[in-house]
This record gives structure tokens, sequence and C-alpha cells, in this order.
């Protein structure tokens, strides 16, 4: 039942819709700023063929390391940001990079987070052996850093984004399952997950009623966190040669060709860089404004 | 105290255990090396089978893992498809690099953040400490190797200070040092501010305070000193991430460590190495692992009762 005055607020509410926006704004300027650079390079990855104006492929021997079109003393160059040792557009080529840095961001973030929700729950429900084990398993995977994990296996395997970003999805799981496990365990002694048991409420409806709808916040939180951490191991990977395939446009890779040119091609290694700082800060500035709103006490 | 050492080791042991299961079987997920090395050329029948027996890669792969295992147990870790050198006498060769860099890392990493973390702590809430959290966020937000392209182009290339390459004086070192420390000094500085913070708070810093020593003393004679023991645990913990940034890092310098030997040896598909070095840069952060979790519980004898710590 809808009364006048119930309506009343709802309209209020719409009208300050802008103004609530700016109020946003001027609280959190830092959340603010990490929201627009997450939208930057969203955008720029969702319609990069929209916004190149250069094939990013496409080789073109003339313009071979052609600096930035704003500070070429001949005046010749066409490029926004330069060209790489093969005359391709470096503009053009960092926006495709975002496709494949985002990719693997959101899917291993995906991929792990299932994972280690899931394994998380059962964990810190169940208890006894089934923790056990899984905890262990946990372990022993933390003991093993990621990135010699990623060598070896990448090395035998070959390059490839999907790779990557099962690699990442198999071993990250660790941090989700851990987070969840402790929040369930308080979780479960609550008074409201009694009762629902009381009540007769099975494990299944439990979990995802009372205890899955609680840890959602903070797997938000790790999640957001997650991607950038996963932008930067999949540059590095890539910058070693073990990571997405040459052929295709990615910052770590074009990072790693810039090394023979730095002397001479200042551009093509310092603004694939501030590609990736620009889109890991925002992701980081967002985790960040999300515990402080959700999640104040989280500790990672 | 005893329990949880033997514990510990135990764990120690069943980790190292499984690490070696990993990479072992991972390097053997395609099948055969000997193809894989011979794939520009097309070798006879006889060369391959003559390079696989002297590999020992005839032999059935669970007799191969034991002669592994029993090689790691014995310091053994074969001998390179390349050059026929024992792969132990290779990584031995260049751990010094290394270590040194490590070393190096860790010392730029607590001399940046020791005091922003100070600093933003004490000053809490002034544009001092926005500025220590806005330099902790950026440090973890690109990849310590773009850093290290930036520091040879601004440092090597333009104002020609210091090497870009190589691994022959102190100023050599510089550069990577700076480079490997400064992604840990961001989260190092966050975690300096947050244990001072804690510690500011207690009794013992009013009761110094109000006793009339100087601000100054208080902070670092008493306030630092206790926050410091976390900071040193993360450290410890912190070693592994920072070994494998030895990888990417020696990479971008040329510097001659076990990281470099890795790679390279991925290059040349000589898999010998890359399981050897791996392994042994793995066994080394567990060990350290190990031994600040044992330290620890000396300084601190409340672990040792926490189940399974």
């Amino acid at each position: 039942m809808t009364t006048k005055n119930d309506e009343k607020i709802i309209v209020k509410g719409k009208k300050s819709l802008g103004k609530k926006f700016i109020q946003f704004v001027k609280k959190n300027p830092a959340g603010f700023v990490g929201l627009l650079l997450v939208v930057l390079s969203v955008g720029s990855a969702l319609f990069a063929q929209w916004i190149t104006p250069f094939d990013p492929t496409k080789a073109s021997l003339m313009d071979r390391l052609a600096p930035p079109s704003w500070s070429d003393p001949t005046g010749e160059s066409v490029f926004f940001l330069g060209a790489d040792q093969i005359g391709r557009d470096l503009f053009s080529r960092i926006i495709y990079g975002a496709k494949i840095s985002l990719m693997v961001g959101f899917f291993g973030v995906l991929i792990s987070l299932v994972i280690g929700t899931i394994l998380g729950l059962i964990s810190g429900y169940f208890g006894k052996w089934m923790d056990d084990f899984i905890m262990r398993t946990a372990d022993v995977q933390l003991a093993f850093p990621f990135i010699l994990f990623a060598i070896v296996v990448m090395s035998v395997l070959g390059t490839g984004v999907w790779k990557i970003i099962i690699i990442l999805g198999l071993t990250y799981w660790v941090g989700f399952a851990r987070l969840i496990r402790g929040q369930v365990i308080a979780l479960k002694e609550q008074e409201f997950v009694q009762a629902a048991r009381a009540i007769g409420g099975t494990n299944f409806t439990i979990i995802r009623k009372h205890i899955l709808p609680n840890v959602l916040s903070s797997i938000l939180v790790l999640g957001t966190m997650y991607i950038a951490e996963f932008i930067l191991l999949e540059a590095s990977l890539t910058f070693l040669g073990l990571g997405v395939d040459p052929t295709i446009p990615s910052w770590g890779g074009m990072l790693a060709d810039s090394r023979n040119y730095i002397t001479t091609a200042w551009w093509t290694a310092v603004f694939p860089g501030v590609a990736i700082m620009i889109t890991v800060l925002g992701f980081n500035l967002l985790g960040d404004w999300l515990r402080d709103r959700f999640d104040p006490n989280l500790k990672m | 105290m005893l329990t949880y050492i033997i514990r510990r080791l135990l764990h120690t042991v069943l980790v190292i255990f499984v690490i070696s299961l990993i990479i072992f079987f991972s390097i053997r997920l395609t099948g055969d090396p000997v193809s894989v090395m011979f794939s520009a050329g097309e070798p006879s029948k006889e060369a391959i089978e003559e390079v696989r027996k002297n590999l020992g890669l005839d032999k059935p792969v669970y007799e191969q893992y034991f002669i592994f295992l029993k090689g790691l147990v014995t310091l053994d870790l074969g001998e390179s498809f390349r050059s026929g050198t024992s792969v132990t006498s290779l990584i031995l060769e260049r751990l010094g690099a290394t270590l040194a860099l490590a070393f190096g890392g860790i010392v730029v990493a607590m001399a940046i953040a020791f005091p922003v973390g100070i600093l933003s702590a004490v000053k809490r809430g002034t544009s001092i400490d926005f500025f220590g959290r806005i330099f902790s966020l950026i440090g973890i937000s690109f990849p310590n190797f773009w850093l290290g392209i930036m520091l040879i182009l601004v440092f090597a290339v333009h104002l020609r200070w210091l090497p870009s390459s190589g691994f022959e004086s102190f100023s050599h070192l510089i550069l990577p040092s700076i480079t490997l420390g400064m992604i840990l000094s961001g989260i190092l500085a966050r975690l300096v501010r947050s244990s001072m913070l804690e510690v500011m708070n207690q009794q013992y810093i009013s009761t110094a305070k109000s006793k009339g020593i100087s601000e100054w003393s208080v902070i670092i004679k008493h306030a630092f000193r206790n926050a410091l023991l976390p900071t040193i645990t993360f450290l410890g913990i912190q070693f592994g991430s920072l070994l494998g940034g030895t990888v990417i890092v020696e990479q971008v310098f040329a510097w001659p460590g076990v990281g470099r030997l890795i790679i390279d040896a991925i290059n040349q598909r000589d898999y010998p190495v890359i399981q050897g070095g791996v392994i042994f840069l793995a066994v080394i952060m567990v060990l350290v692992n190990l031994i600040v979790d044992i330290s620890y519980s000396f300084i601190d004898p409340r672990i040792k009762t926490g189940k399974g710590a």
C-alpha cells in the first residue's frame, strides 16, 4: 500500500539524484576518481574498434618509431602517442590492450571467486575434516609463490590469454576461501542462523538465504582488488614472454618490445605503463572505497 | 614449544614435497622435452634415443620422479640439457647476485616505508597523512618492471648517472634495488602506519608523554619499537614474493641472478635448469617462512598456543 506521503518521498529522491551525486563526489573524492578511471578503461576495452584511429596490428615501416605528433620537430608524425618499432600506432594498441588486461582481470577473478566462495562456505560451515583438507591445501598454495608456479606452467603450455586466466583462477581462490571461511564461522554462531536452523531450515537454505548474502560485500571488495592484482600479474608474465601471445596487442607485451628502443623511443616505454597504472589505480581506489563503505574492518 | 616446532617442520616438509610434485609433473605435462629440444632440425631416431637415454628420460615417469626427489635431498639437481654443467653449481654461481638484489630491495623498502608510515600515523588526518596514503596506493598500482624501465630512462639514458645493466659495482645495485623495493614499500608503509596507530593509543604511550619526554623520543623509542614486531614478521612473509619479484627485475636490468638463469633456460627449453631453479627458489621461500615463524614463537610465546598457526 502506498500512501501520499510515500510518493512524496520517492519523488523527492528522484529530484535530488544530481545533488546526491555531487554529495557523493564531495564525500568520496578518491572513490569517484577510481570509478572514473575504471569507466575510462572499461570503456576503452568495450568500444576499442570505434575509438581507435588506426588498425592496431597494421605495420608500416615508413613510420618506424615515429614520435608522438605533439613532440615531433618535423611535424610529420600523425600518431598521437607515437609508433612502435614496426610503425604500428601506439595509441590504438594501448586502447586494444585494455581488452586483454580487463579480460584477464574479470574472468580470472570470476573463476577464483566461484571456486573460493564455494570452498570457503564448505570449509567454514561444515568444518571438521573438510575444513582441515581445504585449509591445508590453501596453505600449500600460499607457500608456493604464484609467479614461480606460473613460470613453470606457462613455459610448458606456451602463451595464451585463457591459460593465464585459468592459472590465476586456480591459484587465487585461496584468498576468497580464507576470507569467507572466517566470516562464515562468525556468522554460524549468530542468532538468526541458529533460529533458521531451529525452525528446520536445511543447510543449503541456510547457506543460500542467511550466510551468502552476508558475505557478498566482502567478496565484492576482494574481487575488485584482485582485478587490479591480476592485471599487474598478467602484464609481468607477458613482459617475461610467458603470458599473452606476442602478436596480440597487450600492455605487458608492448613494454617488452620497448626495452630495445628505450634510448631512441621513450614513448614506447612510457605510455603502455601509464595505461596499466591508470587502470590498476582505478580498481584499487574503487576497492578502497567499497571497503570503507561496506566493510571497514575487513583486513586484507 | 617443541611440539609447535616439530609440527611446523613436518608441515614444511609436506609443502616442499607437494611443490616438488607440482613442478616435476607440470614440466612433463606436454610429454617429451627432447622432441621440443630438437624441434628445429630433423634428427635421426637413434640420435633422439641416445639423448633420451643420456638424460634418463627412457625410464618410467615415477622412477624419474624418485631420482629427482633423491637428487633434491642430496642437493643434486641434475645436469643442464645444453651445457652439461651441474644445475646446482649453475644456481650457486648466481645465488649471490639474487640475494644481493633481494637484500637491496628490503633495505630500500624499509628506508621508504618507515618514515612515510611513521609520519602518516603521527600526523594522522593531515595533508602529510593524505600524501602518505596516496603514495602507498600508487606504490601498489604499477608493475615493478615498468618502474625499472622508467628509472633506466631517467637515470641511465637521460642523466647518465647510473648504469642500466650488469653486476659489477655497488652503483649497479641501486636501480634494481629501488625497482624491487618500491612495490613492497607501498604495502609496508600501510602496515607501519596502522601498527603505529594501534600502539599510539596504548596507555604506556600516554604515560611516557606525561613524563615530559619529547614527542619524537616517545614516537621512536616507545611507539615505533613496539610497532616493529608485526612489521618484521610481515617482511619475513613477503620475502617469498620479493624473491619472485627478482625474476622480473633481473630480466629488466640483465642482472645475472637465479631468475635470469630460469628465464634463459625457458627460452632454451633446458628443463633440468627450469625445474631446479624454480624448486630452489621455492624451497628458500618456504624455509624463510619457517625461520620467521619459529623465531617469532620465541619472541612472542602466545603463538604456540594458537592451533595450527
